[in-house]
Parts: structure tokens; sequence; C-alpha cells
């Protein structure tokens, strides 16, 4: 049964004297706490195809669908996290964690109880009242990650939120995220450029190709390692296997669009 | 454990540097009064002109004494300051107007820039036949020459605000308003206030030229009038007097500053 389904997207960014075609027709579906990662180079469209999913942007063509019923972000909760925290450096931790009730208007008691109770979860409980400016790089991502969940999204949208950390940070992170993920029992679109990131975390692996950005291949990851953490997901057999596989279509992409472009530049 | 003995000498350190730069800036200002009194004695320039601060302090103290002075100053201070909060809040007002409505914004942008451009002391004149020979030209006076540049230096900021801050609010399906409310405004008060601080400066300048064309009192007043009498210690003392308000003025914008940035 499949929850979230985009049916032939196509989308366009527009400039002066020039259009190009970010996405060319994308279709797939997602199941309800399904983890699919969306996986290709720069330029592929994979940041507009988020956008799209969280309603920010509206598809020039195609539909996407939750339940069957076309997309609508004001009664649909869903998660969005980017790149860098972008904590606000003027609000304090917990206050940045609340401004997602805040703007949805549902300020409850519980509301600050429980994001107490999630910032424990995450070890920021003693730092909740400190500003931003005052948390490492980690610390602020998980603050940004629990502004995120406070509000309960149905959908959770990932835009390389672990790329700007070190990799032991990166790690540890990636293992919180997906035991919260599985414990809260999210639905989840992961987009990355790291190949070990899409495998350890995600059920499904979406192989994107650029200019325009369209689907390549997708691929199940093996349940042997969609069980496991991240961690120890990374020093399964499996797992070389399917990076393997990956880098070499990953490989191919990019060699068919460098052919694509050096013949457009014969062609000028 | 050398930290805390280290500590106490950073601080030393640090006090002793905050000392010596005020002995510093205690000698320059020494130094310039005795010379200017030095020059004006020794007749190095001439005292009728230049006056010397002798004079120029003996006289403020006597006007403060007969009472006169007090009005001026206020009268001009009150002005100044109504200018000043008139012509900021204006501008933050318009800047956000420009913000929220994008057309009107694109519509706007030649007429602000003419106006920015033009030097607004040349509307003087206009403002007197418009709005009498009075306190409510001189404030309009106060106001105009800071309200462009405001809303100019104000929509810059907000323009500049990084679009993830956006974004992030966005996500939770926020208005215009919140997004106003909770990331543009905020992010943009660094700006807002160096704004506060240039306006303290142009507010003066237009008050002053305010009361040159029509007043009958404030500071201004008593320039033209020194300089038409020939009572240069009385422009001298004003010119002081001036000074130290607006030096009074940009200090409490500072303080503010503290408040309402964390640092």
């Amino acid at each position: 049964m499949s929850y979230l389904t985009l049916d032939g997207v196509s989308h366009y960014y527009f400039s002066k004297k020039q259009y190009t075609e970010a996405l060319h027709s994308i279709s797939f579906s997602v199941k309800k706490n399904e983890f699919v990662s969306l996986l290709g180079p720069s330029g592929c469209g994979k940041s507009t195809l988020l956008s799209l999913i969280s309603g920010m942007l509206q598809p020039a063509e195609g539909n996407i669908l939750v339940n069957g019923e076309k997309l609508d972000i004001s009664t649909l909760e869903i998660g969005y996290m980017l790149q860098q925290d972008y904590l606000f450096p003027w609000k304090s931790i917990i206050d940045n964690v609340l401004i997602g009730p805040k703007i949805r208007k549902r300020q409850a008691d519980n509301v600050k109880q429980n994001a107490l109770t999630l910032l424990e979860e995450v070890g920021l409980k003693n730092v909740a009242d400190k500003y931003p400016s005052e948390l490492s790089g980690g610390m602020r991502q998980r603050a940004a990650l629990i502004r995120t969940l406070i509000t309960e999204p149905e959908i959770l949208l990932l835009d390389e939120p672990f790329s700007a950390l070190d990799f032991q940070t990166k790690l540890k992170l990636e293992v919180l995220v997906s035991d919260l993920l599985k414990t809260y029992q999210k639905t989840a679109i992961l987009v990355t450029h790291d190949i070990g990131e899409a495998i350890s975390m995600s059920d499904r692996i979406i192989l994107m190709s650029s200019h325009p950005g369209a689907i390549a291949k997708i691929y199940d990851v093996p349940v042997e390692l969609r069980d496991e953490s991240p961690f120890l997901a990374r020093k399964h057999p499996k797992y070389s296997r399917l990076f393997d596989k990956i880098w070499a279509d990953l490989d191919q992409a990019k060699q068919t669009v460098q052919l694509h472009e050096e013949n457009a530049y014969e062609r000028s | 454990m050398n930290g805390p003995k280290l500590f106490t000498i950073y601080q030393q350190k640090l006090k002793k540097e905050a000392r010596v730069v005020l002995t510093w800036q205690l000698s320059i200002l020494i130094l310039f009064f005795t010379l200017w009194e030095l020059a004006s004695r020794l007749y190095w320039i001439d005292p009728l002109l230049f006056s010397s601060p002798s004079r120029v302090f003996s006289s403020i103290w006597s006007r403060l004494l007969q009472g006169s002075l007090l009005g001026h100053i206020q009268i001009t201070l009150l002005e100044t300051i109504l200018g000043f909060l008139i012509g900021t809040i204006a501008g933050i007002i318009i800047a956000s107007m420009l913000w929220s409505f994008h057309r009107f914004a694109k519509v706007m942008d030649p007429y602000l820039v003419v106006f920015n451009a033009m030097p607004k002391v040349a509307l003087g004149p206009i403002l007197i036949v418009a709005l009498g020979p009075g306190y409510l030209s001189i404030i309009a006076m106060g106001f105009i020459i800071s309200v462009i540049v405001t809303t100019l230096v104000v929509f810059a900021a907000f323009h500049e605000v990084d679009q993830n801050y956006l974004k992030v609010l966005k996500s939770f399906d926020a208005t215009k308003w919140q997004c106003f409310k909770e990331a543009v405004f905020p992010a943009s008060l660094p700006a807002i206030i160096s704004t506060l601080k240039v306006n303290v400066g142009l507010s003066w300048v237009g008050v002053i030229v305010g009361e040159y064309l029509v007043s009958k009192q404030g500071l201004g007043y008593l320039i033209i009038y020194g300089f038409q009498v020939f009572d240069f210690t009385l422009v001298m003392s004003s010119l002081v007097i001036i000074a130290i308000l607006a030096a009074i003025m940009y200090k409490t914008v500072e303080k503010i500053e503290q408040l309402l940035i964390r640092k």
C-alpha cells in the first residue's frame, strides 16, 4: 500500500534568457514507515524534488499524492531538515525547538515537557537554555532534528542533514536518526550524495541522473542491512556488494552526462 | 594549576589596556582645549573669531544661570529626538511594506532612488511654506533627512536574510507575517541599530538647518544669531553643547543596542 506517490512530476526553472528542465517525469511511491534515499550527482534535482514534496514548490507538471489525495501542507505535517541546522541564533535551544508548535499555534503546556523529554533523549537537556552559538555542530544538528520532530510530522524530509559534519559525528547522528525514526515510525526521504549513508540508512535507494533530473535506477536494500543500525550495516558483506554496484552505476551515469555535455559543446 | 593565576594576570592586562586608552583620550581632550586657549591668548588665532575655551565655558555658565540657555537646549533636543524617532520608525515601517509587497517595492524603486539622491535640505523652504515657520517644519526637516536612507538600508537588510531561515518556517506552514516576526525582523536588528546610529547624526543636521531657516529659538537659532551679531563665543558655545548632546544620544543608542543584541 503506497502512502506517498509521485506521478509524472516534472519541474522547470526559468531565468530571463532560458529555462532548464530540473526534473523530468519522476514517478515513484513510498510506503508508510519506509525510509527512501534519493542518491545522485549534484544538479540532479534532488533538493528540488524535496521542495516539491514539502509543498514549498508546486510541480509544473504531474501530481503528488498522499494517501491518494492531493498534497496539502496546511493539513499534513511535514518535517524538513536542511544541510545546516539553521537554528535561530537569537533564540535559546528550547525556544528554537518550540518554534514549530508556536507557528502552528499549538502551545499546550505538555509541548514544552515533550520538547524537554526529546532533548533529553538526544543528550541536550542541560543546554536547553543556551544559545546555538554556544553549541558544537553535532549538538546543533541534533537540536534541529528535535525541532523537526516536535511537531510529529507524518513525513520527514532530510536534505543532506549530515553533510556538514565530521565523520564521527555524522555516524553517531545517523544512528540516532535511524533509531528515532524506527521508534516513532516515521516515513522518511533522505537526499544524499553519500552512497554509504544511503545504503546504511534506507530501505530503498533511488538513483537519479542529471540534466534533466530523472530516475536512473531503484535498488532494494537487503533486509539484513535494513534491520542493522547504520554503524553495523557498514560492516556487513552485502553492504560492500551493493556499494560497488551503485558506485559503478553512478559512474556510468556521470559519464553519460559528460558525453552529453561534450556533444552539446561540439554542437554549439 | 596555573589557570586561576593566569586568568587574574589576563584580567589585569585588560584593565591596564583600558586605563592606557582612557589616559590617551583624556590627554588629547586636555591638549586640544589647552592649545585652543593658548593660541587664542597669544593671538596665533583671532580670539574675536575663534573665541577661547575659557570664554566659551564662562558664557555657557552665565547663560545657564540666567536660565535662557536651558530653553534653547530643550527645544532643539525635543525637535531632534522627535525627528529622529519619527524618521526611523517611519523608515522601518515603509521598509516592511516594501518587503511584504514585492510589486510595490519594484514600483517604488526609482522614486526612492531619486528622493535619496536629492539633498533633502533643499526642501526646507517648501516645508516652511507647507507647515508654517514653526516646530512642525523643523521636526519635518529632521524626519525627512533620515527617513529615506533608513528605508533603503533596512529594506536591503530584510532582503539579505538567509532564505533557509524562511524555509524552516515555511516547512511549519508559517504565514508571511510569522516569517517576518520570527526571522526577517530579528535577523535584521543589527542593521537597524546601525541605521539608528547614522540617524542620530542626520537628525541633528536636519534640525539645526531647520532652525537656521525659521526659528526664533533653539541652538541652531543661537548659532545664526551669534553669527549675525558677531558673537562667536556664542556660536562656539552652541557647537560645544551640540557635540555633547549628540554624543549622549549616540551613547544611548549604543546602550539600546547592547540590550537588544546578544553578543
